[in-house]
């Protein structure tokens, strides 16, 4: 059909196009108003704090809270002057002053004391000790009468990380996340060794994530095959005692593992029962790496099994009886026809159960000690116990990334479209 | 041991059993020659693509020995029997192209590049799609795989093609063009096929001989033309073709024809094939072509009244369907020659056919 041929008409003279699409708005109207409350609930229970969680990880306003005029005052200092003109100090003691009298929730001066802490440890009483005092200074210079209260106002860096802690947007918690920091002058450095905890154990995390997943595919495999290709009725018992686990509180089954692998538990007291380990040399086998992933392994299974099973049953067992008719070993059909089929159910399987793991918190918080924690459980601790929601979002957002990083290289490597969950 | 050498296939008192309590075949015995294309014909689960599962070597045999050129192959694995095989699905490998696939049993036998590529394409140029080796299988219509299985069974040169109902998938129209093309490209190579279905249209179309089996048994083996004309027992006569059947009680044998009390009443001559004697039940078989409305008196060596019940019109004849001796479902094709006679539903009509086109075979209840 060329370009320049009229459109087609239908038989009252609309455009055909026009017609089908005023035909199809009713139902596509309908199919909208079906899904509107589970997009009002996702909106709301979902996207809204998940972004806000975001938007937290970069954006902090305590220090523009607690002192607002000083804020907007050293926002276009130049901060290799290193100490600002009197006016500007003049400003941030009136601040101090005031906030110390303002009892607001966030608008304390504890708050602002807490936030450049984070920056420079131990500056916390500077900051109180001045405040308390701050009411006092009545004239100029301003500076000198800080210095007076504590000598440590006499420094470029203090100034510098006033200015930084006071602006609303901030990488500084991203930086912390990834074991960076500000030097004294002002560029970003890696935290000495002593300090480094997030990336190790963001490392450790996605290594042990691999490891539970590559475990995971080695035990599932099989079973899968077997569940495939057993007669129904079989099967389904199989398939009972695979889901079996999704029926059980996920801290039963945790607790489980404890009475399982303990220095007193069923597998220890085994062992010396049968006399292979002596009774002072019981297996350390959890609080630690090793309980995590043991743990991990068994609750994570099903997530493996279910995809890899979905895609082996559309697979008929005429493909490998013809590869062998065709003179394949056993082997060389496997290789070259059944297991390039399930590929998508791999893919599928080792996927979820890896993001699934990477984001674990319930099971390592449990059974992992201080060895076997996971990124996750940091997380938790600055949301729920250091209060850090600045630095928490920021390491929720690298691991969000690190998430979407790895989707991004299997859709590169297998492709999305190939993934099959069932 | 002449015989023996001359069999290509030779199944020897062959039973298969899955679950110990049942046998799904028993004692099967059939000799094919080199070159033959013989169908195992049969209704779902009366074991004939368990005997083809058999000789592919996908099932082992509960008994018996199987042979293939006189050696048993009892003990040898299917990628070791050297068979080529045509799946119902086609199983033809998704993941790969259509050259690919081909290429598949002649990289195995690690055949060099130049040589599989020009067995792939001319394997690919007698089923005439030389275009679509780079073409994934889906991308294909049913009978385009179709034809790319059959190519693939026999691009590595095998001597014995089996085929497990291949063309059950497709349409009517390339059901038939399909069977066509499966026969010449036998008759071309000489290859031995067996070929699985439960099509009886497509065994008498396509097969040398026809195995008809049934309850794990085989019924009769003999050539198509010989099958439907004199098929030895009433599951036979019923299987292949249309069939009407009478029953009655032999009240005389003399020369091989039999003299018949019906049981709906009246007495008839049929050939007496596969009959006890004299007072035993017999199922009399009788194709609808060979029953004639109306016969000139002495024409025919039998002739009784019959009511028609419904005709209906299908051009080249009439179908008219009757009640004959209690038989309701009694049918007889009437041509439609210029000269005949219009019929009317209930009118009473003589219906008479000749004693040698009627079969007195097994009584089947």
């Amino acid at each position: 059909m060329s370009k320049s041929e009229a459109p087609l008409l239908a038989a009252d003279g609309m455009p055909l196009k026009e017609k089908l699409a005023r035909t199809t708005r009713r139902m596509k109207m309908r199919a909208f108003l079906l899904t509107v409350p589970l997009v009002l609930f996702l909106l709301v229970s979902f996207v809204l704090p998940i972004g806000q969680m975001l938007y937290r990880s970069f954006h902090n306003p305590t220090g523009s809270n607690v002192v607002p005029n000083f804020a907007v005052a050293i926002k276009d200092w130049d901060a290799d002057q290193g100490i600002p003109s009197d006016d500007i100090v003049k400003i941030l003691v009136e601040d101090m002053a005031a906030a110390r009298k303002n009892r607001e929730v966030g608008k304390t001066i504890g708050n602002l004391a807490t936030r450049v802490n984070y920056e420079i440890p131990g500056s916390r009483s500077l900051f109180t000790k001045t405040a308390r005092r701050a009411g006092r200074i009545t004239e100029g210079p301003y500076f000198d009468a800080l210095v007076k209260i504590d000598k440590r106002w006499d420094s470029p860096h203090l100034w510098r990380t006033l200015q930084r802690v006071t602006n609303d947007y901030t990488i500084a918690f991203y930086l912390a996340a990834t074991d960076r920091k500000f030097d004294e002058s002002g560029s970003i450095v890696q935290a000495d060794e002593l300090y480094r905890i997030y990336l190790p154990i963001l490392w450790k995390t996605i290594w042990i994530s691999a490891l539970i997943t590559a475990l995971c595919f080695i035990i599932a495999y099989p079973v899968s095959y077997l569940l495939s290709t057993l007669p129904l009725r079989t099967s389904n018992l199989l398939m009972i005692l695979v889901l079996l686990p999704f029926w059980t509180s996920l801290l039963v089954r945790t607790s489980a593992w404890i009475a399982m692998l303990q220095k007193s538990g069923i597998i220890n007291n085994i062992l010396v029962y049968l006399g292979i380990i002596a009774d002072e040399s019981r297996i350390q086998m959890i609080y630690n790496i090793t309980g995590t992933v043991i743990s991990m392994v068994h609750i994570l299974l099903p997530f493996m099994i279910l995809p890899l099973y979905s895609v082996m049953k559309t697979i008929p067992p005429s493909y490998m009886r013809a590869a062998r008719s065709m003179g394949a070993s056993g082997t060389y059909a496997f290789t070259k026809v059944y297991f390039p089929q399930t590929i998508p159910g791999i893919a599928a399987g080792t996927l979820l159960v890896f993001i699934l793991a990477i984001g674990y918190y319930i099971t390592p918080a449990l059974v992992g000690g201080s060895d076997g924690l996971l990124i996750s459980n940091l997380i938790a601790d600055h949301i729920k116990k250091t209060l850090n929601w600045s630095l928490g979002a920021a390491l929720g957002t690298i691991l969000l990334v690190v998430v979407l990083v790895f989707y991004w290289i299997y859709n590169k490597l297998v492709g999305v479209d190939n993934l099959k969950f069932g | 041991m002449d015989a023996d050498s001359q069999a290509f296939v030779r199944f020897d008192k062959v039973q298969k059993s899955y679950d110990g309590e049942t046998l799904v075949v028993k004692d099967l015995n059939l000799d094919i020659p080199e070159g033959e294309f013989l169908t195992m014909l049969g209704p779902s689960g009366s074991g004939k693509t368990t005997s083809l599962m058999m000789l592919a070597g996908f099932e082992p045999a509960t008994h018996g020995e199987i042979y293939l050129g006189g050696v048993s192959i009892n003990n040898v694995p299917p990628n070791k029997r050297g068979i080529g095989m045509v799946f119902q699905n086609y199983a033809l490998f998704p993941h790969m192209t259509v050259a690919e696939n081909l290429a598949f049993p002649l990289l195995v036998r690690k055949m060099g590049a130049a040589e599989i590529e020009a067995k792939v394409q001319r394997a690919l140029e007698m089923v005439e799609l030389p275009q679509m080796g780079g073409r994934r299988p889906a991308q294909l219509s049913g009978g385009q795989q179709q034809r790319v299985a059959v190519a693939r069974a026999l691009v590595f040169d095998p001597k014995l093609i089996l085929m497990d109902e291949p063309l059950g998938a497709l349409d009517k129209q390339l059901r038939e063009q399909m069977q066509y093309e499966i026969k010449h490209i036998h008759e071309n190579l000489g290859v031995t096929v067996v070929y699985v279905t439960h099509d009886q249209a497509e065994a008498l179309t396509m097969s040398d001989r026809i195995a008809v089996f049934n309850d794990g048994v085989i019924q009769q083996l003999s050539t198509p033309d010989e099958l439907y004309e004199r098929p030895q027992n009433s599951f036979v006569a019923q299987f292949i073709g249309e069939n009407n059947k009478l029953f009655g009680k032999v009240t005389k044998l003399t020369d091989g024809i039999a003299t018949v009390d019906l049981d709906g009443g009246g007495s008839v001559t049929a050939a007496a094939v596969n009959v006890g004697g004299v007072g035993e039940r017999t199922t009399l078989s009788l194709r609808p072509e060979r029953v004639e409305i109306e016969p000139a008196k002495g024409k025919t060596d039998n002739a009784i009244t019959g009511e028609i019940l419904e005709l209906i019109y299908l051009g080249d004849h009439i179908r008219t369907r009757m009640n004959v001796a209690g038989n309701t479902e009694f049918i007889v094709k009437v041509p439609n020659n210029a000269g005949n006679k219009p019929m009317s539903e209930g009118a009473k009509v003589k219906v008479g056919w000749q004693a040698a086109d009627c079969r007195a075979l097994d009584p089947l209840s």
